[in-house]
């Protein structure tokens, strides 16, 4: 039995003819798996800082922050559907699969991003609408535009992009920055390379095909897998930092010693590892899951540690 | 077997309204906000 469909499908390496966009390709378009870890982030941000704000405008804030996110992932993907399409992991993205014209997700990015910038500012407070502005900037022209293609340090400096939401959620309750805020914004930066080098390595047929500069295309697997190693010290050393500065307690610096410390073992497996074959490389596999995991579980034991503590 | 091929115009007509009402719900609930927002604010 065979079903005719309207659908166009594309191979890969090939950008389909766009039709009429579902409302899901839409949501698609601002990528809702990453949302979910830039919102806790943000969240975790907010409930951290000293002061509160009313329910409303918290919402709203954390609200800003998804749509700021989802513009800049927006944007990515209209820049990026002619690599997006040489990818089996991005080739069915709305734009490489043709359910989407890329003008309409251009103005569907610009439109959120606005509209998300100027929301913030006028309900919540100027500093976490420039900080959000910046943010969303930094990943569509420092990150996607300008550093992904050229240099296989886009993601080490793109990382600063994905850290600008706990500084966002602080800056929107307090209207200040402060050391606190600072040090999530540096672990969030210095957790990237390692969280993403593990991707790449065991993802790195897709990004050469891709002619993406990723670090082991560009470096090898032995490079990369040394500086997985080599970024999880200082991330260790600052996600612990604000429990010795007093900046935290014990219930924040318990968990974060020792996820950290499962985080360096396991980055010390990468490094240990000589494998070759993408299909398996579980020390990789795991080190990129867990990455995730331990990124949730430090926010949220700063969280619990400030309302239990204070 | 094969089963008859789907009508393009029906299928963007279904696309059409299915965007007109998560557009329809989205300001809804737009409104509702502007309106929580307007109260925090005078609170």
């Amino acid at each position: 039995m065979t079903t005719a469909s309207i659908q166009p499908q594309s191979a890969i390496g090939q950008i389909a003819e766009p039709c009429l966009a579902d409302w899901r390709d839409f949501v698609a378009l601002t990528k809702p798996r990453v949302l979910t870890l830039v919102v806790f982030t943000g969240l975790c941000g907010l409930l951290s800082a000293p002061t509160s704000i009313h329910p409303v405008l918290a919402f709203t804030a954390i609200l800003c922050i998804a749509l700021g996110a989802g513009a800049a992932a927006t944007l990515n993907q209209w820049y990026e559907a002619d690599i997006d399409a040489l990818m089996k992991r991005t080739a069915n993205r709305p734009l490489p699969a043709g359910r989407m014209d890329r003008q309409t997700a251009l103005h569907f990015g610009v439109g959120l991003g606005v509209f998300s910038v100027l929301l913030m500012g006028l309900a919540v407070n100027i500093l976490s609408a420039v900080i959000l502005a910046v943010s969303i900037l930094f990943y569509v022209v420092v990150y996607t535009v300008w550093l992904k293609r050229r240099t296989p340090q886009n993601i080490v400096i793109g990382g600063a992009a994905g850290a600008f939401p706990a500084l966002i959620g602080w800056a929107a309750v307090t209207g200040r920055i402060d050391l606190l805020p600072v040090l999530l914004f540096a672990l969030v930066f210095l957790w990237t390379p390692p969280h993403f080098f593990a991707l790449a390595l065991f993802m790195k047929s897709d990004y050469a095909a891709a002619g993406v500069p990723m670090m082991p295309v560009v470096a090898g697997r032995r490079a990369t897998r040394a500086q997985v190693l080599l970024y999880s010290l200082p991330m260790a050393a600052v996600a612990i930092a604000p429990w010795p500065m007093g900046l935290a307690g014990v219930i924040y610096g318990g968990i974060t010693t020792v996820l950290s410390l499962i985080f360096i073992g396991m980055a010390a497996q990468v490094a240990a590892s000589r494998q070759d074959d993408q299909a398996a490389m579980k020390p990789e596999r795991r080190l990129f899951a867990f990455s995730i995991l331990y990124l949730f579980i430090v926010f949220g034991a700063l969280v619990a540690d400030r309302m239990i503590l204070a | 077997m094969t089963t008859p091929l789907r009508d393009p115009d029906a299928d963007i007509r279904r696309r059409q309204r299915s965007r007109a009402k998560v557009m329809a719900l989205i300001l809804g609930a737009l409104v509702i906000l502007f309106y929580a927002i307007s109260i925090a604010k005078m609170s």
